[in-house]
């Protein structure tokens, strides 16, 4: 396989996750440096293309979260910059990350996913709140969940039990993108499933079961050592821990994803699998799922971020 | 999924990461990852224009000549300064520190001053000292962050007394002690920032101040006087301190933070004999000694460095910045806004249109890139949700006149939204929104 010079972690940018990015990018540069790799973090700002062009890594691995990190355009330019890197292509990016675009492809491949509305700010504005969110209700009923189109860590995202809460919550939602996307809320088990490709194809790792100990899974709880149990493989029955694996490695295929993804799955109380989301730069922080569900699967986090950067080296770009 | 990866673990087990979530103590329950510290993080990027930050501008510092002065310190004393030193600090920096003071009508003793990291440690330590789980701190209304977060990791129940223009209003504070004791309650000091309050801006007025010292000494009832922007007024000279006209119902908190340095972490709390020896004990608990070298490098540059020049310097550059921004508001700001005019230090407190919440704002503001401390962090109470707190202290004139440009455009898309779904109530799980070191 392609031995690697030296490589970069790419991590930071400018969104609310930043924070979340730069614990992520450390995370891999650390494991990095125990497998031996001589590896760097560098952010998304001016100094990067000029860095990469003084001296191109042999691959990059971005730990960019939120927007461009997430919706292509760092691949893009990573593309036109000419260096290996893992993960998606751009356009498949663009597809993953509009969550409404990632839902409508992954429900044409028969994966189940909760029925939904997206509205952009606008239109609120242009025909009323109140009969919008009249209609909404009336066509989707409650509990409904309320998030932005674009964007990850439950940032702008809330759930709504009560039709009472649900303007409060496309407000939340507004702070962090102006189109939101409204989908019924579907009680069950919350899982993660990432797939992982080190070089024999997709793999869906082990379902890692997430239980917020305040019940709702945002910033708070992903990102607080003690706040969410999880498990893994999760408390599910054979079939439907199969069912979650095909369906996150069917989501991983419709969307046209490389090397990594994460899929967010519910499994409802009746043992149907519903996705919600894809997140094509999933979180590495020690809080993280892919990361335990590597560890799960017997796979060293370090050795395997060394083999998707091999891969990508190999590659080429 | 391959079999193998299945029964890699093929007995489900819950991990909450952190194997010692249970052994917190009650007061760290508190400390989770927010949102706001998340955007925070986003705000110290250079494509942001923070009006956030309370970062003094060491920039204008002349850091060659300082640097020379600490190369020269430790080249002739630098057996003292890399050595340990007393919990009370260096007997050379107090009395330098009692000279500060005097600008302000201070009488002290070198004896009376105990050498703190930054005042936010004596703030620690006073509470520390006189606070019990559930006792009642009076503080202004709104306060400053790191106060608060000192009196919660206590455990103190804060309330907080009115202010206007004027700083803090006497019949408030009459009141709150009133209706406190007639309640049962132990209060144990009222903190107060007087000068050009951190984060309202506002200055106690002269007239207010023996009323202030008379109603505390009539209930018995210790002041905590925090003046970190005392000498940095843009008018007339220093305002004379609360303590220079009560020494013994006073504790006074400075640091060398604004007018030289934050990164040396020097301040200091001028006390009563009782309290300061309890202060000394408890420093000693707490760090056994301050840094010598830190301590000795503000003496020397107190000694050696025409100091007071600089003060000027530093007065000169917020005045020109506070005018900016003012000036900036006056033309920019939606109808509805309302601010205050801080007469010196760091701040200026901008109040919303009704229904407009800061705190929800935040991402959209970063968005646009352009932040501000939400006024729920200057509150114990989750009070302060329509104002925020706009700092001009660091950027220059015409990055902060870029920056109101674009906290106008996102308050104005922030009416509308609120126009469109009517006046919100704040979403989301309670938490810190304590901002970092750099933000306060």
């Amino acid at each position: 396989m392609t031995e690697l010079d030296h490589v970069v972690v790419l991590a930071g940018g400018l969104s609310p996750e930043r924070d979340v990015s730069l614990r992520s990018g450390r995370r891999v540069r650390d494991a990095l440096e125990e497998a031996g790799v001589d590896a760097r973090i560098a952010d998304a700002d001016a100094a990067l293309i000029p860095a990469l062009l003084a001296d191109p890594p042999t691959a990059i691995f971005p730990a960019i979260h939120g927007s461009y990190g997430e919706d292509g355009a760092i691949r893009e330019i990573l593309a036109l910059v000419g260096v290996p890197y893992v993960g998606s292509v751009a356009s498949a990016c663009h597809g993953a990350f509009d969550k409404p675009t990632a839902k409508a492809r992954v429900a044409a491949v028969g994966i189940a996913t909760p029925e939904s509305v997206t509205l952009p700010r606008e239109i609120f504005h242009d025909l009323g709140a109140t009969a919008v969110i009249d209609r909404i209700i009336a066509r989707l009923g409650l509990p409904l969940f309320v998030k932005p189109a674009r964007g990850g860590s439950s940032l702008g995202a809330s759930p709504v039990r009560t039709a009472a809460e649900l303007p409060t919550a496309i407000v939340s939602c507004f702070a962090y993108g102006d189109t939101a996307l409204i989908e019924r809320l579907i009680d069950g088990t919350e899982i993660a499933v990432s797939v992982v490709d080190l070089g024999d194809g997709p793999q869906a790792l082990p379902a890692v079961e997430i239980v917020p100990a305040a019940g709702q899974y945002d910033y708070t709880a992903r990102y607080t050592a003690g706040q969410t149990a999880f498990y893994i493989p999760a408390r599910l029955p054979d079939d439907a821990l199969d069912a979650a694996a095909k369906a996150a490695a069917s989501a991983h295929s419709a969307l046209g994803l490389r090397d990594i993804s994460r899929t967010d799955l519910i499994v409802s109380e009746s043992g149907e699998i519903y996705f919600l989301e894809v997140n094509v730069s999933p979180g590495m922080t020690e809080t993280s799922t892919l990361p335990m569900a590597l560890d799960a699967a017997g796979h060293a986090f370090g050795t395997a971020c060394l083999t998707l950067l091999r891969l990508a080296a190999a590659r080429g770009n | 999924m391959s079999e193998g990866a299945r029964h890699a673990n093929s007995r489900p087990q819950g991990s909450r990461i952190d194997p010692y979530f249970d052994q917190y103590a009650e007061r760290a329950r508190g400390m989770v990852a927010s949102e706001i510290r998340a955007l925070f993080a986003v705000t110290a990027r250079p494509e942001i224009v923070s009006l956030a930050g309370g970062s003094p501008y060491v920039t204008a510092l002349p850091l060659d000549v300082v640097g020379n002065m600490v190369g020269q310190l430790i080249t002739e004393r630098g057996s003292v300064a890399l050595q340990y030193c007393t919990a009370q600090g260096d007997t050379g920096l107090r009395e330098k520190i009692c000279e500060v003071m005097s600008l302000e009508g201070i009488r002290a003793h070198p004896d009376d001053v105990v050498v703190t990291v930054g005042s936010q440690q004596a703030l620690d330590l006073i509470t520390r000292i006189f606070v019990d789980p559930g006792d009642v701190v009076l503080a202004e209304a709104p306060s400053y962050v790191g106060a608060l977060g000192s009196f919660a990791a206590y455990q103190a129940e804060v309330v907080h007394v009115a202010m206007d223009d004027n700083g803090l209003i006497p019949e408030a504070l009459e009141q709150a002690i009133q209706r406190l004791t007639a309640a049962g309650r132990r209060i144990k000091f009222l903190y107060t920032v007087p000068n050009y309050q951190n984060p309202a801006g506002v200055t106690l007025a002269a007239e207010r101040r023996p009323r202030i010292l008379e109603i505390c000494q009539a209930a018995g009832l210790l002041i905590i006087e925090d003046n970190p922007y005392g000498l940095l007024g843009f008018d007339g000279d220093p305002i004379r301190a609360l303590r220079a006209d009560d020494p013994k119902g006073v504790v006074y908190l400075g640091t060398f933070s604004k007018t030289f340095a934050p990164g040396v972490r020097v301040g200091w709390a001028a006390a009563p004999p009782a309290i300061r020896d309890k202060l000394v004990l408890a420093a000693e608990s707490a760090v056994l000694c301050h840094s010598s070298f830190s301590q000795l490098v503000v003496r020397e540059y107190l000694a050696t460095q025409p100091w007071r020049e600089q003060v000027k310097d530093f007065r000169e550059i917020y005045r020109q910045r506070r005018d900016a921004l003012l000036d900036a508001l006056s033309a920019q700001m939606p109808d509805g806004c309302r601010w205050t005019t801080p007469a010196g230090g760091f701040y200026v407190w901008l109040q919303l249109p009704e229904g407009i919440n800061s705190k929800a704002m935040l991402p959209r503001a970063v968005s646009s890139r352009v932040a501000y401390v939400p006024g729920t962090g200057f509150y114990a109470d989750g009070d302060g949700t329509d104002h925020l707190r706009l700092s001009y202290c660091f950027p220059p004139p015409d990055r902060i006149r870029e920056g109101v440009r674009r906290l106008a455009s996102v308050i104005e898309a922030e009416i509308d939204l609120c126009t469109t779904f009517g006046a919100m109530p704040p979403h989301g799980r309670a938490g810190p929104e304590t901002p970092g070191p750099g933000d306060l």
